[in-house]
Parts: C-alpha cells; structure tokens; sequence
C-alpha cells in the first residue's frame, strides 16, 4: 500500500515531536518568555538541515523517488496575508500552545480536550475559505 | 538505552524534523500540516458551499496518512517513552505560570489547568481551547501555512514569505503570552 511510507514518516515524526516535547505548552510558553533556547534550538537545526538539503538537491537536480526532478515551488509573493495571517496564528499559537500538527499529535497522545482546539481549528479554517475574497492579501 | 525515555536534545530532534521534510520531498510531497484542516473542511462538504473546499481532496490522502502515523506517533511517546523528568522547563517560567495559576509541568506535555477532562464542564475553558484552535486555523489558512509549511519548509527554501509568516507567528505569540494571556486565564 502507497500510503504506508506516509504513515510511517507520519510516525516518526509523532514521535521527535513528542519526545523534543515540541508539542508541549510549556515548552511553548517557555519559548515566547525567552526563557530556555531549547525550541529554537530545535527550529534553527531543522531548517538549517532543510537548507542543505535542498540546496543539495537543486545543485545535483535531484530526483524524487519516482524519477521525477524534484521542484519545490516559491510561495506566493505578498505581505499583508503573510502578516496578518501570521499574527492571527501566532495568537491562537501561544494561547494554546499547538499548531495544527502538535494538534492531532496531541490527540493521538490521549488529550481528549484538544478535540476542542481542533474543532476551532476546523471552523477557523472553513471561515476563512468564506471570507477569503474580502481579505487583504 | 534510557536516554531515549529523556527529553530529546535540541540539535538531534530539530535534525529529525528537517530530515522529515526532505523525506516527503523525496517522496514528491510537501511538509505542511495546516493544508490538512482544509482538507478535512472538504471531506466534510465544506465544498458544496465554498469554493475554496471544492478540490480533490483525495489527492491530499498522503498527507492525511502523514497525520495518522504522528497521532499514533504522540501515542507510542507519551504511553511508552515518558519519563518524569520530561518537560524540564526553566524554573523562572514555573514561577510566572504560578501567578497566573498554571501549575507545573512534573512530566506533563499539557497543563491540568488548560487541558485535563474537567475543561469540559467550564465553559470558560472550552472557549479559551475554541478560540484557539480558532485563531491557529483561520491564521494559518490566511497566512498560507503554519510553522512546518512556512517557518520549517518556507525558510528552509529561503522564501521571503514564509519569513513574514515567521515575523507574525512570533508578533502574534510575543503579544498574547505577555500581555493577552495573563488577563484571560
């Protein structure tokens, strides 16, 4: 089944997020008072890691694992929605202390109560996708 | 072999986290977790009244599998890799969570105050996780990612978008840990 090497990278990454403790609220707030360096720590390593590899990959035009060039898209140019949007999330961030992937980590680790975060999480979502064309973007 | 029960060090877990992302490129995808919010909306018909759900959401089933291995993910570390000396946080940030009545972490991922069963008979509290998930959904739909579509994969491909993304997350957390969050709890 194709699906599988999805659920196992899924898996692992459940796991190192668990485990660096990423998911917790704590390490959340922790962060935002500045008062450990251990989640940036963790940020910093990851996208310096991401950065060699895909500039390794664009160097040697890599290919994916069905033989297609790998090309990663730019995002969208922009600065309002990227601000704003930004903002709103940070917001919902720290107040919580999950993002959307801590959010069904959190679930799966038991804390039945973040079925409520994601309950929000799914009506922010679909109220955007109503108020999108009248938002600055 | 005990070290595995610990809290993960920085510099190994961030190193994992980047690995992931160049797996699912590997694998022809993308790391973005917050795209699997609007597929859910879809799957739940969201599309028969917003255009912004109508899209095949089956071609997104990869990345809803991504979600099911890190549910079970969560699952496996906090039932059978938990050790009480996990969420060591600073003692000073112990202390400030104590004048707005959070209680210390003693091993937990979450605190009791905020998260433990009995939110749901506080109405008060079932809004505070709503509100939350509110603000974390409708952000990161507008801002077109959430901290592993922009503030991992973004920066990693040197987007100057994604670093405005980044430069609002934190604005956003700054604001409410230190001012908004204080007030509410």
């Amino acid at each position: 089944m194709k699906l599988i090497k999805f659920i196992l990278v899924g898996f692992i990454f459940g796991i190192v997020l668990t485990k660096s403790e990423a998911v917790s609220w704590y390490r959340i707030y922790e962060m935002f008072q500045f008062e450990s360096f251990h989640m940036y720590g963790i940020i910093m390593v990851a996208v310096l890691t991401g950065v060699i590899g895909i500039q390794i990959i664009k160097k040697y035009k890599l290919k994916d694992y069905s033989g297609t060039p790998i090309h990663i898209a730019d995002k969208e140019p922009g600065t309002v929605r990227y601000l704003l949007g930004g903002i709103i999330f940070g917001l919902g961030w720290a107040l919580v202390g999950s993002c959307p992937g801590p959010i069904f980590i959190l679930i799966g680790a038991g804390f039945t109560s973040v079925i409520l975060v994601l309950l929000g999480a799914l009506l922010g979502t679909f109220l955007y996708g109503i108020l999108k064309e009248k938002l600055p973007h | 072999m005990e070290i595995i029960y610990h809290t993960w060090s920085w510099y190994i877990s961030g190193f994992i986290i980047g690995l992931v992302m160049l797996i699912l490129i590997y694998f022809g995808k993308s790391f973005g977790m917050s795209s699997n919010l609007r597929t859910l909306c879809s799957m739940a018909g969201a599309g028969k009244k917003v255009s912004f759900f109508s899209f095949d959401w089956k071609s997104q089933r990869w990345n809803l599998a991504v979600v099911a291995g890190a549910m079970l993910g969560g699952f496996v570390a906090t039932n059978y890799l938990s050790h009480p000396t996990n969420v060591a946080i600073n003692p000073e940030t112990i202390q400030l969570l104590q004048m707005i009545n959070i209680e210390a972490p003693q091993g937990k991922l979450m605190p009791d105050a905020l998260f433990s069963n009995q939110v749901f008979e506080s109405p008060k509290a079932i809004l505070i996780l709503i509100i939350g998930g509110l603000l974390i959904g409708f952000g990161s739909r507008y801002a077109g990612g959430c901290t592993s579509g922009h503030a991992i994969s973004g920066l990693s491909n040197l987007q100057l978008p994604s670093l405005k993304a980044v430069i609002g997350f934190f604005i956003g957390g700054l604001i409410m840990a230190h001012f908004i969050l204080p007030l509410i709890v």
